[in-house]
């Protein structure tokens, strides 16, 4: 506690306080409580956007845990970057760190996977063949693209001379993206664009590809010269009716045709055709570029632990967790963080941005002999690019609610350059921060 | 994105214009604020003469500005969408004429010297 009287003597107090009032503005509020004691050992699955911002939070609320990270990838992705790489405004590196500098010090960071996950007996075995037992899980995991689904098909095609772009693939295959859709959108020809039948991370993400090409199309001058076709597995062109309707307004805008209950099956690369299944038949389009994105699972050692629902997205593997909580249903020691989560919405940098107060909240109230009080209400959000240089900023819940941050300043279905800004240059400085447990 | 910290915001600038150019503007434009009270205090009044050029360099500097932030941000100005969009873009404008005319000012008095004025 601050002593007023002395304050009022005490030039260095004033200071003191003045340098604390700044660290206070700097790191955000609500790092002041006390830490919680306590030898609990924690496991966290993934060193991803969700793994390493847990892990920061953690830390800075416990003393004495033993906090061990797991993650077999050494890089770092910024994935909301790559729809701006697979666009040509920025190079692979904007999205590569190392996974290292995320974490906190006073952590074990173990470079490896998952190989076995027993949540009966609290024990994972790693792909290295270490034990770790845990007191508590955290399931950061994210989810892996089923590339093998989409038949004829493979990573290895990539690139301008096949006219193929997999931009969901990483920061070099989102350039090597660019470079496909870059020659495209010079000679022209029908481009093919669409989403899997699963859940997927960015929903939105397939849409702005699609809406960035056109208007690259367009502002080369060539975009006479080539169709774009959209095709989606759902009855809508984003799951939110509001958004959706707001989507195909733009396309018919902007002359993008799009298919309801068409997903892709195969690729024929020699023909340059691709197969959809629809309702009715098999349709066959022949294309001149064609955007890849393939169905989306939970990793295999998921899949296989026991944790996932056993009676919905049966083919996918998400865990059961509660929707509010965030605690998996049968095993109250093992929480959800991002993409892996057997939730209705959100596999997005933004959901994980709203899921870390509530494991955390939940996770430190466990330990201290509480009850957890924060829920999530479904939040994401996606700054839904429609051309270089703007982007409506939508943001919803659970109920298909719209959410805005900024209500009555940044309208979420205006196409708006202030948006842009948002996505262009804000969202990274506010993921960073996240990553490191402030914001 | 409800929470916006001193550091987030400073991040955010780096992250628009590339960490070295952004510190590199602020330090010119500590410079250039620090040249500005310098000449104020060394002639213990504004001269308004060189104020009216400064004035009148103002629109240059606004120009200049937009256009800057607009390249930086892969943007032009057919993306200006809504009320927001052209409040945000005046902001600009106005830090670029602003920021501008105490260059323009703080020149003319490095320049002339005090002596200059009639």
């Amino acid at each position: 506690m601050i002593d007023v009287k002395k304050l009022a003597t005490s030039r260095r107090a004033f200071m003191g306080l003045a340098a604390g009032g700044s660290a206070a503005l700097a790191l955000g509020a609500g790092q002041a409580q006390a830490k919680v004691r306590t030898n609990a050992k924690i496991l966290i699955l993934g060193a991803g956007a969700g793994g390493a911002a847990i892990a920061n939070r953690l830390v800075e609320r416990l003393d004495g845990a033993q906090i061990t990270v797991l993650d077999g990838r050494a890089q770092h992705w910024y994935q909301p970057g790559f729809t701006l790489i697979a666009a040509g405004l920025r190079d692979a590196n904007y999205a590569i760190s190392s996974t290292e500098q995320w974490l906190p010090r006073g952590i074990t960071y173990i470079n490896e996977y998952a190989a076995e996950l027993d949540p009966e007996a609290n024990r994972v075995i790693t792909t290295g063949g270490q034990r770790l037992e845990y007191d508590y899980l955290i399931v950061s995991t994210g989810l892996v693209l089923d590339w093998d689904a989409i038949e004829g098909f493979d990573l290895g095609m990539v690139g301008p001379e096949n006219g193929i772009s997999a931009h969901y693939a990483g920061p070099e295959y989102a350039e090597t993206s660019w470079r496909a859709l870059d020659r495209f959108t010079d000679e022209g020809g029908v481009g093919v664009f669409g989403r899997p039948a699963t859940e997927m991370k960015c929903a939105g993400a397939p849409v702005k590809i699609c809406f960035l090409a056109e208007d690259i199309a367009t502002t080369k001058g060539n975009r006479g010269k080539c169709e774009f076709i959209y095709n989606t597995p759902a009855t809508n062109l984003f799951g939110v009716p509001v958004i959706h309707h707001r989507v195909r307004q733009i396309m018919d805008e902007r002359d993008i045709a799009y298919n309801y209950r068409w997903t892709l099956k195969s690729i024929d690369l020699a023909a340059k055709t691709a197969t959809f299944d629809t309702p009715e038949f098999l349709e066959t389009l022949e294309w001149d570029h064609i955007n890849v994105i393939p169905p989306q699972r939970a990793p295999q050692v998921i899949r296989d632990s026991g944790l996932a629902w056993a009676d919905r997205w049966t083919d996918q593997g998400w865990i059961e967790v509660d929707m509010q909580t965030l605690r998996h249903a049968r095993y109250p020691n093992v929480f959800g963080i991002g993409d892996i989560n057997g939730v209705p919405k959100g596999k997005t940098a933004a959901s994980v941005k709203f899921h870390l107060p509530v494991v955390e909240d939940h996770l430190v109230s466990e330990i201290a002999g509480r009850e957890g009080t924060r829920l999530y209400d479904g939040y994401t959000s996606c700054p839904l690019i429609t051309r270089v240089g703007r982007a409506m900023l939508v943001e919803f819940d659970y109920q298909d609610n719209l959410t805005p941050s900024f209500p009555g300043l940044i309208a979420p279905l205006e196409e708006l350059w202030i948006s842009w800004l948002m996505k262009e240059v804000a969202l990274k400085a506010t993921y960073n921060a996240m990553l490191r447990g402030r914001a | 994105m409800e929470e916006f910290s001193l550091m987030t915001i400073l991040a955010v600038f780096e992250e628009m214009f590339g960490r070295w150019l952004f510190w590199a503007m602020v330090l010119v434009a500590v410079a250039i604020t620090v040249a500005y009270l310098y000449v104020l205090i060394r002639d213990r009044a504004m001269s308004m003469r060189k104020f009216l050029l400064a004035q009148l360099s103002m629109p240059v500097g606004g120009i200049a500005a937009v256009w800057f932030v607009l390249l930086m941000t892969n943007s032009s100005l057919r993306d200006i969408g809504g009320p927001i969009d052209w409040i945000v873009l005046l902001g600009v404008f106005v830090a670029g004429a602003v920021g501008f005319a105490i260059l323009v000012y703080v020149v003319q008095s490095l320049a002339r010297g005090k002596d200059a004025e009639i």
